[in-house]
């Protein structure tokens, strides 16, 4: 049996009734993260020696397993998010050498439900991307096929996912981050309801946006990351202060009768034939377990895009002001004063990527230009989430592709900016409505790339989209096919 | 076709947003930015007159908290990652 294949509920279970040991399963992990690792490039930092220690705990009865259904199992986190005496980088170099003075408050809930954390993960620059390409450190490779991205921006975090180099991770999603390179990667992801999940010790990239949730190999994983995170945090002021429900309970349920939404419009030309093919198959399968399929229409999503690619970089341009050179982060050196220190500062810790959204943020948000971007913007927002409003309606849950292609070749978008923009066409508009959306593997190209079926429900109705994303995984198999991964070459 | 903006605009607002571009980069930003903000005039096919703007997509009411003090990180912990400090304060190049 090889541990890093099982999902965490599993390794859990071993743990419990002692057949395996803690430190036997994080030893197992870092061993494969030394062989692996170096192909993929998941990781940007890996906490081995601590990381044992934890699990000594556990081995010694000092911590006990029953803490959560989790506890015990090792996991990799984002490097966006803080973790006490860590470094978070977020990919850039302005964080370089930065390290956290305090844990996030998903960092503080998982220490508590007993997790191990492995090491952070990979990332686009400030989570801006999807590809992970516009990582200052490292180009994180699909465990699918090492010639391809792992999606973005949480890159790293869902190729540690699929290569079994832990059991489970946190990612963050502004437009598409988890959802994405979960569906590139065949894993499980969920972006939770805004508002669900704090946000204290996440760095900020935009923060009506900005989540975090769960990337898992299977779905009930995912329901217990999420159980171990979410709730009202008084340190995060637009975290919502209403009951969490046990979302595993609720994964067993039969979705017979539920009424399942398919947007028209997320089946558009230009989306890659196997994709289309594997989605519709996936939609008959959730009619053969008794959901209702119902035609929908969500009218605005063409302009998800174009109001999307304002409001987030307006949201960044504002909240990356922070980084002058002062507080933390790079300062150039030689610089005549003070005005002269930040922009030398910021302009060699920023990639290109994170420059040319703080320059869109800026100019979006500029005299003369406010009316005619920002605010319209922030207009067809509104649109789209009266749209998803008015669908629910008529539906429990919307089932959709997550991307119009499979995962993409290193290189081949990150060129053209626009192009990359397009690729996030079927995710940017859940999380301009804030509602939460799921990546589940169902099917492979011919290529043998992963392909993600979406599933959105209304606001904090992720109890619903998990049972249905459950039921469906349950009656498939795609969750547990593996990459083959060799190992013991290098490709940094 | 008109560009949405020059290379001089293009300057101005690297010098709000605190950035310093070289000569390349400033002409690889004007055609970037030009190609991206021509696909966003696609916002005008919509009449939005009359539509309020979602700012947040969940429902926020203002978050009041008793005014007493609480700890917070310490001096240390706030100056330790700073590029420039004197164990008392953030020390910055001369601003007068």
């Amino acid at each position: 049996m090889d541990i890093h294949s099982l999902p965490m509920h599993r390794i859990h279970d071993l743990l419990e009734s002692r057949q395996i040991g803690a430190v036997e399963t994080v030893l197992a992990f870092l061993e494969r993260i030394s062989s692996i690792d170096p192909e993929v490039n998941a990781y940007l930092a890996t906490f081995g020696e601590k990381a044992t220690e934890e699990a000594k705990l556990f081995d010694s009865g000092a911590r006990q397993f029953s803490a959560s259904p989790i506890a015990g199992t090792p996991i990799a986190i984002k490097d966006v998010i803080c973790m006490r005496g860590t470094s978070t980088t977020c990919g850039s170099r302005i964080l370089q050498g930065f390290v956290s003075p305090y844990d996030a408050t998903v960092t503080e809930k998982l220490r508590r439900a007993g997790s191990i954390f492995l090491g952070k993960t990979n990332l686009d620059e400030f989570a801006m991307g999807s590809s992970t390409e516009n990582s200052a450190y490292l180009k994180t490779r699909n465990p699918w096929d090492i010639g391809r991205v792992p999606g973005g921006s949480s890159g790293g975090s869902a190729a540690a996912v699929a290569a079994g180099l832990c059991a489970g991770a946190l990612g963050t999603d502004t437009g598409g981050s988890i959802r994405q390179p979960s569906s590139f990667c065949g894993v499980v992801g969920l972006k939770p309801t805004y508002g669900r999940v704090s946000r204290f010790g996440l760095v900020a990239f935009a923060s009506s946006l900005d989540q975090i949730g769960p990337i898992t190999r299977d779905v009930e994983d995912a329901a217990l990351l999420l159980q171990a995170i979410a709730g009202y945090d008084p340190a995060d002021s637009t975290s919502v202060d209403l009951p969490v429900p046990d979302y595993r309970a609720g994964l067993k349920q039969p979705i017979e009768g539920l009424r399942l939404g398919i947007p028209r419009q997320y089946f558009i030309e230009g989306t890659h034939p196997e994709v289309e093919k594997a989605v519709r198959e996936a939609i008959a399968t959730c009619k053969n377990l008794g959901a209702t399929i119902v035609d929908i229409s969500l009218p605005h999503t063409e302009y998800g895009i174009a109001a999307y690619y304002i409001i987030a970089p307006a949201e960044a341009s504002s909240n990356l002001a922070r980084y002058d050179g002062v507080k933390y982060g790079h300062r150039a050196q030689n610089s005549a004063d003070l005005m002269d220190m930040y922009r030398k500062s910021r302009s060699e810790g920023f990639g290109s990527e994170v420059k040319r959204r703080i320059m869109l943020g800026t100019y979006v948000l500029s005299a003369g230009y406010y009316e005619a971007y920002y605010k319209k913007a922030s207009q067809v927002r509104t649109l789209i989430g009266r749209d998803f409003l008015e669908a629910f309606e008529k539906c429990d849950a919307i089932v959709a592709p997550v991307s119009p292609i499979p995962a993409f070749r290193l290189g081949e978008k990150s060129e053209d900016p626009l192009q990359m923009y397009l690729s996030d066409v079927f995710t940017l508009p859940a999380s301009l409505a804030g509602i939460p959306g799921i990546s589940v593997p169902c099917g492979f190209t011919s290529e043998n790339l992963p392909i993600g079926l979406q599933i959105l429900g209304p606001h904090f109705r992720e109890d619903l989209v998990l049972r249905i994303a459950n039921q469906f995984e349950q009656a498939t198999d795609f969750h547990l096919k593996n990459p083959e991964v060799k190992g013991g070459g290098k490709c940094k | 076709m008109d560009s949405k903006i020059t290379r001089n605009e293009v300057r101005h607002v690297a010098l709000l947003a605190r950035l310093e571009l070289s000569q390349s980069e400033e002409e690889l930003m004007t055609g970037q930015m030009n190609t991206i903000l021509e696909y966003m005039g696609k916002l005008n096919e919509l009449d939005t007159k009359e539509v309020e703007a979602t700012t947040h997509a969940i429902e926020l009411r203002n978050v009041f908290r008793e005014d007493r003090v609480v700890p917070s990180l310490d001096r240390k912990d706030s100056l330790a990652n700073a590029p420039g400090a004197d164990g008392v304060n953030f020390v910055v190049p001369r601003v007068l």
